[in-house]
């Protein structure tokens, strides 16, 4: 290909935080992740792998969506009226998964990739319905109230010359992320959801109610996955396209959990840190390079996590020679 | 009559046309689930093996060669993945999405840097894996038509049934078969009598990325005839839906993927007249799947050890 590489890490760094509005794209690109990264994470504590995000996110942001065109209402109320919905449908998605889970017996795994591609269908479905699909020529919804969306105000934009799409998500993550570590970390629910996380028996016998926790781990989980949804929504285009293939929302999130170790602060930097992958990966194209190679870094970074604990050992072993 | 003759012709052959790729990769799933590793990086592997299929059988035009690279290709990332999960210890999820991420990335790569587009050049119809049978009916009365849309096919439709009765056979009637199931059991006990846990392991994980990497190919050298970067979406996923569906047993598999091809091809003939949102019929195989799921299968039997890694005591 003959492009070389330092060329190429030159323009992807440049290319994210070169400016302001380059690095304000990169936070617009990290938003939707950290949301569905604190989702994995959340469910990865209590011992539940969430792979059903994607699904959690999907339904999210097509609730807010429904809600964004159909109901006339100032901002003050239709936002927060957007993510509550937005919320309740990741939430719901999540807990059917769990319900079958509980009641059934049924593989999590197996049914969070069914409702994935349910909800996936489910959102193409409503896009196509003629109250919500967009009267244009355009295949996709109509466009939410302007009163529904999250963007920063013109002025600071401008100001600031940020992103035009520069918006609000990225505080809304912030809170989130203090949330989930203040839950995971201070409350007695955290304590009992992580105790299931690490054995599920000894936690039963401690007189948890694992069946219980694992609804509760499945619902936050999704209200979160479902939350990154919306703000990907009201804070960018404020419609949904009709897809052929899903977005990966959800799988790039359960990288970003994983580069985060599961830990909220660390998936909040691990998300910025695919934002700015993903967003300085566009600029590559601009070189001829192929952004496929964001891909790779992010494969390349993923695998050696999975294989991190052998340096671990490695250095364990060193420190026992010299007791 | 006719019509409907006409109709179920055509639903048996879209089933035949989109089973392979699932049941292929859904075989290969079965070798690492028994051997207790969890491979969720099949839809990686699928996407290498769809790129190395259509991208030697343009070069070299001979398909056979080609269909089996693309197996090799999957299996070399198979080896990755075990690799990672059997000597280094992994976990095997993680291991598994990094590949989902690899895999894709350096498919569209190569396909850039080989074809200066993400999609690779079309194969010629002498390129592609062979049609059976084909010319033997004309399709000039109703009945003939019918066995023309049922009996010619794609090679590879007939390669994976036979594929199915010798996986299953050396599942079930081979000492290797019952190691192999005695691994994702409990391979503590395996290891006791003298059995090679990690050997098995990683010769199981290679050959699921080979079938993996042979379904892959099947999508880019019969059902279509070129590999794009939406070629595989979602796919390896569905196999891995109908091993767990199937008990992680071949056969049960087969049945699943059988459910799941014949719910594209009701796609197709519901689709062509729009009574019925192509939505809401899309979405048929996974609601199918969760019900079916609920009312008959219930708590299915995992390989116990499945998913752990085995750390051999010193």
């Amino acid at each position: 290909m003959g492009i070389s590489p330092i060329a190429a890490y030159q323009r992807l760094i440049t290319g994210a935080f070169g400016s302001t509005r380059y690095l304000s794209y990169c936070i617009v690109y990290a938003t939707p992740l950290i949301f569905t990264g604190l989702a994995v994470a959340f469910s990865f504590r209590t011992g539940v792998f969430n792979i059903g995000a994607e699904g959690q996110f999907v339904v999210g942001s097509m609730a807010a969506c429904v809600v964004g065109i159909l109901v006339p209402a100032p901002s003050i109320v239709l936002i927060p009226l957007c993510f509550l919905v937005a919320a309740l449908a990741g939430a719901l998605w999540g807990v059917i998964v769990g319900f079958l889970k509980t009641r059934f017996g049924i593989n999590e795994v197996l049914s969070m990739i069914m409702f994935n591609w349910i909800a996936f269908y489910l959102s193409n479905y409503i896009a196509d319905l003629d109250i919500i699909h967009s009267t244009g020529s355009a295949e996709a919804t109509k466009n939410v109230a302007d009163a529904a969306m999250i963007l920063l105000p013109k002025g600071l934009i401008d100001g600031l010359s940020l992103a035009p799409k520069a918006n609000w998500g990225i505080f809304l993550a912030i809170i989130a992320t203090v949330i989930v570590y203040v839950v995971i970390n201070k409350t007695t629910t955290g304590y009992e959801l992580k105790a299931v996380g690490f054995n599920r028996s000894a936690a039963e016998y401690g007189g948890i109610n694992v069946n219980r926790s694992i609804l509760l781990a499945l619902a936050i989980s999704g209200a979160l996955a479902g939350i990154g949804g919306a703000t990907q929504l009201l804070g960018q285009g404020g419609r949904i396209s009709i897809f052929t293939a899903q977005e990966n929302f959800g799988f790039q999130g359960i990288s970003v959990a994983l580069i985060g170790a599961s830990n909220p602060v660390g998936v909040f930097f691990a998300g910025l840190f695919y934002g700015a992958l993903k967003y300085g990966g566009t600029k590559l194209n601009l070189i001829q390079a192929p952004s496929e190679v964001i891909d790779i870094i992010t494969g390349t970074v993923v695998f050696f996590i999975a294989i991190s604990h052998i340096f671990r050992i490695r250095v364990r072993k060193g420190g026992r020679q010299h007791g | 009559m006719d019509n409907v003759i006409n109709s179920i012709g055509i639903i048996i052959y879209t089933t035949l046309l989109y089973t392979p790729p699932l049941l292929f990769a859904a075989l290969g799933s079965c070798f690492s689930e028994n051997s207790g590793v969890v491979n969720i990086g099949i839809e990686g592997m699928m996407t290498i093996g769809a790129f190395i299929g259509a991208t030697v059988g343009h070069f070299t035009g001979m398909p056979w060669i080609s269909f089996l690279c693309g197996g090799l290709a999957g299996a070399l990332f198979g080896a990755l993945h075990a690799l990672a999960t059997g000597k280094l210890n992994a976990d095997q999820t993680i291991s598994g999405t990094a590949i989902n991420f690899l895999a894709p990335g350096v498919a569209i790569l190569l396909a850039k840097a080989l074809f200066n587009s993400s999609d690779t050049v079309p194969l010629a119809p002498a390129e592609k894996i062979p049609l059976l049978l084909n010319g033997v009916f004309s399709g000039g009365t109703v009945w003939d038509n019918f066995f023309k849309n049922v009996l010619t096919n794609y090679a590879t439709t007939y390669l994976v049934f036979i594929a199915v009765l010798v996986v299953w056979f050396v599942f079930y009637r081979t000492k290797f078969g019952l190691r192999l199931r005695a691994c994702g059991e409990h391979p503590a006990a395996c290891d006791t009598l003298g059995i090679n846990v990690l050997g098995i392991r990683f010769f199981s994980v290679c050959m699921s990325g080979f079938l993996a990497g042979l379904g892959g190919a099947s999508v880019t050298m019969a059902t279509m005839n070129q590999f794009r970067p939406t070629s595989i979406v979602g796919q390896g996923f569905i196999a891995i839906a109908a091993v767990i569906f199937g008990k992680f047993r071949p056969q049960g598999a087969m049945w699943a993927c059988l459910l799941f091809g014949m719910c594209s091809g009701l796609k197709i003939v519901l689709g062509s007249n729009s009574v019925i949102s192509a939505q809401l019929i899309s979405m048929i195989p996974f609601v199918v799947t969760v019900i079916v799921l609920i009312l008959f299968v219930g708590r299915s039997h995992v390989p116990a050890a499945n998913g752990k890694p085995y750390i051999k005591s010193k």
